[in-house]
């Protein structure tokens, strides 16, 4: 994968005169310049399925808005307010807090927390959900037992069936987002900057609030942003309290009203949206720049002691327990009561279907989301950023509707193909694409482009300019510099990526059940259905395989990272 | 990384990029989109290819998304039939064109006129009765009489519903519409939330053991979940309730499957559909989940026959789809969430 000729000629911009459109095209990928299109040719192709659900805004819906802005819809829009709200500042307060006490202080079971507090990035949330209204709802063993000790009426219970509810839930189950990408920012500059903030006269609490928190920003907000737009989408936790989003509304429509225009409609409500957030969060970020701070040999932590250390040890291990132990261990009961029955030889190949799939769907998502991000690093101007904002959008749709979204698409090629075979070589082909693990890929990397772009991105935004005319002093270019001079740097962020997209394939549903070629089931597709039919001890069989197959990666990622 | 580490890296992602080709086969299969769950449809296609030797090859989705994907799909689907769980997504994939009339003296002797498409476009395979399920303990049978009457006022505080946004309560309202006229519909539905003991609830096995733990009294529930529940705990004090025995009958739906439109297969998925249909195999459909089989000449499993015999709503299930939409607004407005 060498290009040859990588010179800082300057005779090469150029060629344009000299040989025409083709001249350029040639002389543009020697001299690397087909970076320039990169990130075009991928918002291109996620702008398909995007496309082909905004292009329904043109479709007669009947009267379903008008009844939607009739009856349900101010009610909606106030609980997805809420939500988001919530798990927003929720997934903030606790991500952050948490990756700076491990990053940066001393205290009990540190080096345990610090990659035990991944952990619940294995459990799907509607899972956590499911345990949580089982344990600590009106039929739950929690309330039975307070009910036998203290009668009947236990009107003081907080209802575990409400905004509040799935708010602590859904935090419970994406702030590790947060703290994946706080983490790393606090590791490679959290100690200095509390160096400098002394050197400044600042006390440790100023030193955070007035430098290490402000430095972070990019990565604390891309965390914050994944797991929005995750709430956004999500449609299984809502279900599992009955808590009326948008995105219940989209599903509302499209099944209970047979009306897939009314939901892709609605849908594409939510891509302007979050396309406006990340449009203004861009703003804001436009006017900071951020340098590099490389993360030195070994980072002396600050020790706490006494009721401090224990403070902290207790508000993680309560953190893990809540988000990890307990459905872990909720799960692990329901599926020990199946076992015997249900399990079979065939959970290999589930596994191995999921492990494979994910494992691809990461290589892929991982080097497109690098290779645009190092594009967008050669020419930062705003059509490049604004591509890749679009790129980064099917994460916020909610799952059903992007698969549908692909594979119209798909099929619309395919029969295009078919059409053509059966006109030329007058031959019966069939659906050539639909049903292969290339349509799959495709599918999963429009779906989690945004989960490997925003750690690989705040991480490149992390080398310094300097750096890059440094190398270009030697004479390094394009691949080469790229090669020899990013990737290094980036490993810890590349290594990020390929986690949270491992594992977010893993628990995918929609997009695998309908891309999936026959006969290749998946973990998630057998907790689907389990879970269809309301059979949650049976469902939590699956469940524990997929969360022990969701530790591999994060394992492994403890492993490069945590020397 | 090192540079032939990064060059094997990027050597791997290229093969992995090569299209995995799907494997062709000759043997004669039927290709089935299911909305009904392996474990629930297996059973059945494997005694059908021992019987025939007809293969069946299948693949499970919601019911939206395998409409979606039949239509775009369109004259090159690979599926010769579509299974759902409800009536009403097959009355909507009859409406969009997605399935074909058929023409079976078989199918047509096996299930009744209202548990199938007036145009033979699909039929139902088993039937799901939707009744009331009650504490026995708080309730006195003698109380009950309908699902309208669960809209009385002296059922206040006592009742839990699964939520409106399940096809089961949407199929059943729209069947109210239909007998009732959607005034009518709207009042009991108004009332039924008025009822309420706790927000509706997820599941309606969820629901049942609210009603086992005295959060509320009764309950609207397909009479296999009962099955399953009571089967896992048989000391609750619930007992099943059939309703309307005087008026119309107890609610009914279907599971069932129709031919697509564009079948390459249509004799090998008529096969599949009266195999289905006949004695043989409506036991194992049905009482795989406790539910009840569409032919009416099949002996009904033992222990679903211990529920009770009860006169089945005879009205046309197509309704359910036709007034759906209807319903799903109907409870909107009536705050049923």
């Amino acid at each position: 994968m060498r290009v040859k000729g990588e010179t800082l000629d300057p005779m090469a911009r150029d060629t344009t005169t000299k040989y025409g459109f083709y001249g350029y095209l040639a002389s543009t990928y020697r001299t690397s310049s087909g970076w320039r299109f990169l990130p075009f040719l991928v918002a291109g192709l996620v702008l398909i399925p995007i496309g082909t659900v905004i292009s329904s805004f043109f479709a007669p819906a009947g009267d379903i808005w008008q009844h939607l802005v009739e009856t349900t819809l101010a009610g909606l829009l106030i609980n997805t307010f809420w939500l988001v709200l919530g798990v927003a500042s929720g997934t903030a307060l606790l991500g952050v807090s948490l990756a700076w006490f491990t990053a940066v202080c001393e205290f009990p079971g540190r080096k345990f927390f610090s990659w035990a507090l991944l952990l619940p990035l294995a459990i799907p949330a509607y899972v956590t959900a499911f345990v949580a209204l089982g344990l600590f709802d009106y039929i739950g063993p929690v309330q039975t037992a307070l009910r036998t000790w203290l009668g009947p009426d236990l009107a003081w219970f907080p209802n575990v069936r409400s905004r509040m509810g799935v708010i602590i839930v859904m935090i419970l189950a994406f702030y590790p987002y947060v703290y994946l990408l706080t983490r790393n920012a606090f590791l490679t500059q959290g100690k200095r900057s509390l160096e400098a903030a002394q050197s400044l006269g600042f006390n440790r609490t100023q030193g955070f609030f007035k430098l290490a928190l402000p430095m972070a920003r990019p990565w604390i907000v891309g965390g914050v942003m994944l797991a929005l737009m995750e709430t956004l989408a999500d449609f299984g936790t809502v279900s599992v309290f009955n808590y009326d989003t948008f995105t219940t509304a989209i599903y509302k429509a499209w099944f209970g009203m047979f009306s897939l225009t009314a939901a892709s409609q609605l849908a594409s409500l939510l891509i302007v949206i979050v396309f406006v957030m990340m449009v203004v969060e861009q703003q804001f970020r436009a006017r900071m720049r951020y340098a590099e701070n490389r993360q030195s040999a070994r980072v002396d932590r600050i020790p706490l002691a006494g009721w401090r250390a224990w403070l902290l040890a207790g508000f993680a291990s309560g953190t893990l327990f809540f988000a990890f132990l307990l459905p872990v261990a909720q799960l692990g009961i329901w599926a020990a009561s199946v076992f015997t029955r249900d399990f079979d030889q065939r959970y290999l190949e589930f596994l191995w279907h999921s492990l494979l799939l994910s494992a691809l769907a990461a290589l892929l998502t991982c080097s497109v989301a690098l290779l645009v991000a190092y594009a967008a690093r050669r020419y930062p101007d705003r059509a490049t950023h604004t591509a890749i904002r679009i790129a980064t959008l099917g994460y916020a749709l909610p799952g059903a509707v992007l698969a549908v979204g692909i594979f119209i698409p798909v099929a619309w090629l395919d029969n295009w193909l078919s059409s053509i075979a059966l006109q030329l070589f007058n031959m019966e082909t069939g659906l050539l694409i639909q049903g292969t693990l290339f349509t799959m890929l495709i599918a999963y990397m429009t779906r989690f482009l945004a989960v490997s772009h925003s750690p690989i991105d705040s991480a490149m935004q992390r080398i310094t300019g300097s750096i890059d005319e440094a190398a270009m002093g030697l004479g390094l270019n394009g691949w080469t510099m790229l090669r020899r001079v990013h990737l290094p740097i980036l490993k810890g962020g590349i290594f990020t990526a390929a986690t949270l997209v491992f594992v977010d394939v893993m628990k995918e549903m929609p997009i695998t059940l309908m891309t999936r070629p026959f006969g290749w089931d998946t973990l998630a597709v057998r907790i689907f259905e389990m879970t269809s039919e309301g059979a949650w001890d049976q469902a939590a069989l699956p469940a524990v395989a997929l969360v022990l197959a969701g530790l591999f990666p994060i394992i492994l990622f403890v492993r490069q990272t945590e020397k | 990384m090192s540079r032939s580490c990064f060059n094997r890296y990027l050597t791997a992602m290229l093969c992995c990029l090569t299209v995995f080709g799907t494997s062709l086969s000759h043997a004669e299969q039927v290709v089935v989109y299911s909305a009904r769950i392996e474990q629930l449809i297996k059973p059945m296609f494997d005694a059908f290819t021992k019987e025939t030797g007809i293969g069946v090859k299948f693949v499970t989705d919601k019911e939206g998304p395998l409409l979606a994907r039949l239509k775009a799909e369109g004259k090159n689907t690979p599926a010769d039939m579509l299974i759902t769980v409800d009536a009403g997504n097959l009355w909507e994939a009859a409406r969009e064109g997605l399935l074909k009339p058929i023409e079976s003296k078989t199918l047509e002797a096996n299930i009744p006129a209202y548990l199938r498409d007036p145009q033979n476009q699909w039929f139902g395979l088993s039937v799901r009765a939707r009744t009331i399920i009650y504490n026995t303990q708080k309730v006195k049978p003698a109380d009950l009489s309908t699902y309208e009457a669960l809209a009385d006022p002296k059922w206040k505080g006592r009742l839990c519903l699964r939520t409106s946004k399940k096809v089961y309560n949407q199929s059943l309202v729209a069947m109210m519409i239909a007998e009732l006229g959607e005034e009518k519909t709207e009042q009991i539905v108004k009332g039924w939330v008025a009822n309420l003991a706790t927000d509706p609830l997820s599941d309606e096995t969820k629901a049942m053991e609210f009603v086992a733990a005295g959060k509320c009294d009764i309950t609207i529930a397909n009479t296999y979940y009962y099955g399953r529940l009571m089967a896992k705990n048989p000391t609750l004090p619930l007992a099943i309730f059939w309703p309307n025995q005087a008026g119309s009958g107890v609610h009914v739906n279907i599971s069932g499957g129709g031919v697509t439109h564009y079948a390459h297969n249509v004799p090998g998925a008529i096969k599949l559909l009266e195999f289905l249909s006949s004695e043989k195999a409506q036991n194992l459909f049905a009482d795989v989940n406790m539910e009840y089989p569409a032919n009416p000449k099949v002996k009904i499993d033992p222990a679903v026959a211990a529920w009770g015999s009860f006169k089945q709503n005879p009205i046309n299930v197509t309704k359910a789809g036709e007034l759906q939409a209807e319903a799903v607004k109907l409870m909107d407005r009536a705050g049923y969430r």
